[in-house]
C-alpha cells in the first residue's frame, strides 16, 4: 500500500507546492526537496528485499470488468528507475530553487516538476498496462507544461507543442500495442504477461504489438527518425532539461524496452528493428552533437546518442548486452544530469551558453569546474570513472553480438570517439584554456546550483572506484530485464583484451576529433543535410499539411450559407437512409389497391397542388394562402382518420399561422428571384429525391405490422385509471403529463421571446 | 389510402425542403411550415390509418372497442403541431425584427454578425 502512496502523494505535493513556496520563499527549494528525499529513502529501504528477489505489489480495483486496476509493483528494474527519479528529482528541486530564484512563477514550476516526478514514478512502478499508459501520458502532459514554462516566448511554445505531438502520437500507438498485448497475453497485468513471453511471440498479433510498442518507446526516447523534438525541447529551463531530457523521461522508452524484453525480445524482428534504430540514432546523435555550439544542444544530441546506444544494446538482447544497457542507464543519468546542471550554472553565472564564448572559468567557478571535469571524464569513458566501466561493457557486448560484429563495433567505436570529443567541448573547454570575456562577470555558483552536479559527478567517481556498490543496485535490474537472475560483476580492469585496445583507439580518435572540431563543423555546415532532409522539415511539412487540410475542410463544410448546410444535411441523410433502405429491404412497392373514394383522392390532390402553389406563386399573399390550404387539407385528413383532437388543433393553429404570416409579410418586401436557374434546378432535384425517399419510407413502413401493446394499455386503462374517455387527452394530461408540462414550458419561453422581440426598441447608434 | 398518403408526404417534404433552400428568408419560413405538415402526416400515417374510429370511449363502456385509431401517434402529433406553431411564431417575429434592423430579407446578406 505504501507503494501506491509513494506514487500518488506526488500529485498531492504538486498541488501543495505553490502554497508551500509562498510560505518558505527563498528556501522553498530545500523544503520541497524533502519530499523526493523521503521517497529516495523509502525506495533505498526496499533495495535489500528487492535484491533478495522479492517483488512488492499493490493493486486497487479501477474497472474490474475490463481488467483495469491501479496496480503497482516494485522489482529490480523499477527500483533502479525509482531511485534515479526520486534521487535526481531531489537535486533538481534544490537546483530549481536557486536557478529560478525570484521568478514570478516558481511555485507553479515546482508544481509541474513534482507532477512530472509522480507521473514518472507511476510509469516505472505500474503493473497494469493501462496504469502504465495513463502515467506515460501524464509524463507527456507535464513535460509539455515544463518545456513551455516560459510561455511568453514563441520558440518555447512551439518546442512544447512539438514534444507533445510527437510523444503523444507515440503514446497512442503504445496504447494500441498494450491493448493488443493484453488480448494476446490474456492479462492486463505486466507481472502476468512477463511469464507468457512464448505464447505472445507465437501469437499472430506479435508483429503489430511489437511495432506499436516500439513506436511509443522510440518517440519517447528520441530515436531516429523521431529524435528532432529533443534538441528543440532545450527551450525548457535548464533544470527541466537536466531532469526530463537526460535522466528520466527520455529513459521511459528505454524502460519500456527493458521491461518488455522478456516478453517481446529475442526475436529476429526485434533484433533488426531495435538494433538498427539504436545504431542509427547513436551515430547521428554523436555526429550532430559535435556540430553544435550551444551547450545545451550539444548535450541534447549527445543524450540522443547515448539513448541510441542503450536501444542498440537492448536490441542485441544477449546477456552481456542487457547488463551493459542497464549499467549505461545509470552511468548516463549520473554524468549527463551533472553536465546539464553545470551548463545551467554556467549560463546563470556568465549569461551565455555558447561554447565558443566560454573559457577558463575554473578559477572563477572551481567547484562547478571540478564537477564538470569529473562528469566529462565519465562521459568520455576514461578510467577510473564509472563511464569507463560502462563503455568497456558496451564494447564487450558488441564484440559478442550475434551478427554484424564488425559493423556494430565500428558504429559504437566511431560514436564513442565523437562523444569523447563532445565531452571535451561541453565539460572541459568552458573551464580550461584561456579566459574568455562573457556577458556577465562569473562567480562561483551558490550552493543550490553546485550541489547537484557535484553529488552526481562524485557518485560517478565513487561508482568507478568502488563498482561493487553500483553492482548491488544494477544486478536486480538486470535480472528483471533478462528474465532470470544473473550475477553482475563490475570491475575497472578487465584484463588485457581486444576491448582495451578498442578503448585506446577510441581515446586517440576522440582526441583527434576534438582537435579538428572546427574543421569538422565547417565541413558539416557546407553539407547542410539536416536543414534540407532533416526530420524537422518532415515534421513541419506534416504539421502544415494537417493544418491546411483542416482549414480546407472547415471552409468547405462551414461555408456560412444556410442553404449549403441544409444541402449537406439533406444529402447525407438521403445517402445513408437510401443506402440502408435499399440494401435491407429493396425498393418498396405500393401495397393494397390504389382505389380510394373520390373525395379522398381529391383531398390528396388538393394538398399536393396547394404545396406546389406555395412553392411557385410569386405573390406573398398567394403563397400564404396556399400554405393555409395545405394546413386545412391536413386537418381534413385528421378528421377522416379518427383524430378529431388533431383536426381541431390544426384548424386553430393554421388560422393563427395565416393571420400571423399576413401581418408580418405586410412589412416585408416582395419576393424577388435571387438564385440562378441552375441553383434552382439543383435544389429541386435534391428536394425531389428527398421527397421520393420519404415516400419510399412510408411505403416500406406500411408493410410493417404496428405494435399495439402500449396503445392497448392506454385504451384499456384510461377510463379506469384516469377517468377520461378521450384517450388522446388522457395520454397528454395524465399518462404523459410531464411531457406536456415540458411542452407548455417551451411555449412559455416562445411567448417571452416573441414579446421581448416585439417590444425591443433599438435606438439609432445603439449597436449591440 | 396509404399509398396516396405516401405521395402526399413525399410531395410535402420535397416542397418544404426546396423552399428552405431559397435565399429569401420568408420562403425559408414557408418551407419550415410545409416541413412540419409533412412530418406530422408522416407520424400519423406510419402509425396506421383507421377510418372513422376515433379513440373515444363510448359512454357506459370501460375501454375502447377495437378497431380504433391508434391514440399514441395522435398524442405525438398533437404535441408536434403545437410546438411547430411555437417555432413558426418565434421565427416570424425574429424575421420581422431582422428585416427592421438589417433591411434585407436575403439570407446571403446575413452572414456577418455586424449590421
Amino acid at each position: 500500500m505504501l507503494l501506491a502512496v509513494a506514487v500518488l502523494s506526488g500529485f498531492v505535493m504538486a498541488l501543495a507546492a505553490p502554497w508551500l513556496h509562498r510560505i518558505a520563499r527563498s528556501t522553498s527549494g530545500w523544503v520541497l526537496a524533502l519530499f523526493p528525499v523521503a521517497l529516495t529513502v523509502y525506495f533505498a529501504g526496499q533495495a535489500g528485499r528487492v535484491a533478495a528477489g522479492e517483488v512488492l505489489a499493490v493493486s486497487i480495483d479501477w474497472v474490474p470488468s475490463l481488467g483495469i486496476a491501479l496496480s503497482f509493483y516494485l522489482d529490480g528494474l523499477s527500483l533502479l528507475f525509482a531511485l534515479m527519479i526520486s534521487g535526481i528529482g531531489a537535486l533538481v528541486v534544490v537546483y530549481a530553487g536557486g536557478y529560478l530564484a525570484g521568478h514570478a512563477h516558481l511555485g507553479r514550476f515546482y508544481a509541474f516538476l513534482l507532477m512530472f516526478l509522480a507521473s514518472m514514478l507511476g510509469l516505472v512502478l505500474a503493473n497494469n498496462v493501462i496504469t502504465l499508459f495513463v502515467f506515460w501520458e501524464l509524463t507527456s502532459v507535464s513535460s509539455y507544461l515544463l518545456i513551455g514554462f516560459e510561455h511568453e516566448r514563441e520558440a518555447a511554445r512551439q518546442a512544447a507543442l512539438q514534444a507533445l505531438l510527437v510523444t503523444g502520437l507515440g503514446g497512442l500507438a503504445l496504447l494500441a500495442g498494450l491493448l493488443l498485448l493484453g488480448q494476446a497475453g490474456g492479462s492486463m497485468e505486466l507481472s502476468e504477461l512477463l511469464t507468457r513471453g512464448e505464447a505472445i511471440q507465437a501469437h499472430p498479433f506479435y508483429a503489430p504489438i511489437l511495432l506499436l510498442i516500439l513506436a511509443g518507446a522510440f518517440t519517447k526516447s528520441a530515436q531516429f527518425p523521431f529524435h528532432f523534438w529533443l534538441p528543440s525541447a532545450m527551450e525548457a529551463p535548464t533544470p527541466v532539461s537536466a531532469y526530463l531530457h537526460s535522466a528520466t523521461m527520455v529513459k521511459a522508452g528505454i524502460y519500456l524496452l527493458a521491461r518488455f524484453n522478456p516478453v517481446l525480445g529475442g526475436t529476429e524482428l526485434w533484433f533488426y528493428i531495435v538494433t538498427a534504430a539504436g545504431a542509427a540514432t547513436m551515430l547521428i546523435g554523436a555526429y550532430l552533437a559535435l556540430q553544435q555550439s550551444d551547450l545545451k544542444r550539444i548535450l541534447a544530441y549527445s543524450t540522443m546518442s547515448a539513448l541510441g546506444m542503450m536501444v542498440l544494446l537492448l536490441g542485441l538482447g544477449t546477456e552481456l548486452a542487457v547488463k551493459a544497457a542497464i549499467v549505461s542507464i545509470l552511468v548516463h543519468a549520473l554524468y549527463k544530469g551533472a553536465l546539464f546542471l553545470v551548463a545551467g550554472a554556467v549560463d546563470h553565472e556568465t549569461g551565455t551558453r555558447d561554447v565558443d564564448r566560454l573559457g577558463g572559468l575554473r578559477r572563477a567557478m572551481p567547484i562547478t569546474a571540478a564537477a564538470a571535469a569529473l562528469a566529462a571524464l565519465s562521459m568520455a569513458g576514461l578510467p577510473p570513472l564509472f563511464g569507463f566501466i560502462g563503455k568497456e561493457m558496451v564494447y564487450e557486448a558488441v564484440f559478442e553480438a550475434p551478427t554484424a560484429v564488425v559493423l556494430l563495433t565500428g558504429v559504437v567505436v566511431l560514436s564513442s570517439m565523437f562523444l569523447l570529443a563532445v565531452a571535451g567541448v561541453a565539460g572541459l573547454r568552458p573551464f580550461f584554456g584561456e579566459r574568455a570575456s562573457t556577458p556577465k562577470h562569473p562567480h562561483e555558483a551558490p550552493l543550490s546550483l553546485w550541489l547537484g552536479p557535484f553529488l552526481l559527478a562524485g557518485l560517478g567517481l565513487f561508482s568507478g572506484l568502488f563498482p561493487g556498490a553500483a553492482g548491488w543496485l544494477v544486478s536486480p535490474a538486470v535480472a528483471a530485464t533478462w528474465g532470470q537472475s544473473t550475477g553482475v560483476e563490475l570491475a575497472l580492469f578487465h584484463g588485457w583484451s581486444p576491448v582495451l585496445l578498442l578503448s585506446a583507439i577510441t581515446v586517440a580518435g576522440g582526441l583527434g576529433l576534438f582537435a579538428g572540431r572546427s574543421a569538422c563543423r565547417r565541413a558539416a555546415s557546407r553539407l547542410a543535410i539536416g536543414s534540407r532532409w532533416g526530420a524537422t522539415r518532415w515534421y513541419e511539412l506534416a504539421l502544415d499539411g494537417i493544418n491546411r487540410l483542416a482549414r480546407a475542410q472547415t471552409r468547405f463544410l462551414q461555408s456560412g450559407y444556410l442553404r449549403y448546410y441544409l444541402l449537406t444535411i439533406i444529402a447525407t441523410m438521403l445517402g445513408l437512409t437510401a443506402y440502408t433502405l435499399l440494401s435491407r429491404a429493396g425498393l418498396p412497392v405500393p401495397q393494397g389497391s390504389l382505389q380510394v373514394p373520390l373525395y379522398q383522392a381529391v383531398l390528396a390532390g388538393l394538398i399536393l397542388l396547394a404545396a406546389l402553389a406555395a412553392v411557385r406563386l410569386q405573390t406573398r399573399l398567394g403563397a400564404v394562402a396556399a400554405l393555409g390550404v395545405v394546413g386545412y387539407g391536413v386537418a381534413l385528413i385528421f378528421v377522416l382518420f379518427g383524430a378529431p383532437d388533431l383536426a381541431m388543433t390544426q384548424f386553430l393553429v393554421e388560422t393563427l399561422t395565416v393571420i400571423l404570416l399576413v401581418l408580418v409579410l405586410y412589412h416585408l418586401p416582395r419576393f424577388a428571384t435571387l438564385s440562378t436557374r441552375r441553383e434552382r434546378v439543383r435544389d429541386m432535384a435534391v428536394a425531389l429525391l428527398a421527397g421520393g425517399l420519404m415516400t419510399a419510407l412510408v411505403l416500406a413502413a406500411a408493410a410493417v405490422q404496428p405494435q399495439l401493446e402500449v396503445s392497448s394499455y392506454m385504451a384499456d386503462h384510461s377510463a379506469a385509471l384516469a377517468h377520461g374517455r378521450n384517450v388522446v387527452n388522457v395520454i397528454l394530461v395524465d399518462f404523459r403529463g410531464l411531457d406536456t408540462f415540458g411542452e407548455i414550458t417551451v411555449l412559455a419561453v416562445v411567448g417571452i421571446g416573441v414579446y421581448s422581440l416585439l417590444k425591443l426598441r433599438i435606438r439609432k447608434g445603439d449597436r449591440p | 389510402m396509404n399509398t396516396w398518403m405516401a405521395f402526399v408526404i413525399g410531395g410535402l417534404y420535397a416542397a418544404g425542403l426546396y423552399m428552405m433552400m431559397r435565399r429569401s428568408i420568408v420562403k425559408l419560413i414557408i418551407g419550415l411550415a410545409l416541413l412540419s405538415h409533412a412530418a406530422n402526416l408522416l407520424i400519423f400515417t406510419v402509425g396506421g390509418l383507421t377510418r372513422g374510429r376515433p379513440p373515444l370511449i363510448a359512454a357506459g363502456e370501460t375501454s375502447l372497442a377495437a378497431p380504433f385509431a391508434d391514440p399514441i401517434p395522435q398524442a405525438l402529433v398533437l404535441t408536434a403541431i403545437v410546438i411547430s406553431f411555437g417555432v413558426l411564431a418565434f421565427a416570424l417575429v425574429l424575421v420581422h425584427r431582422t428585416h427592421q434592423t438589417v433591411g434585407t430579407d436575403d439570407l446571403d446578406n446575413l452572414k456577418a454578425t455586424d449590421t
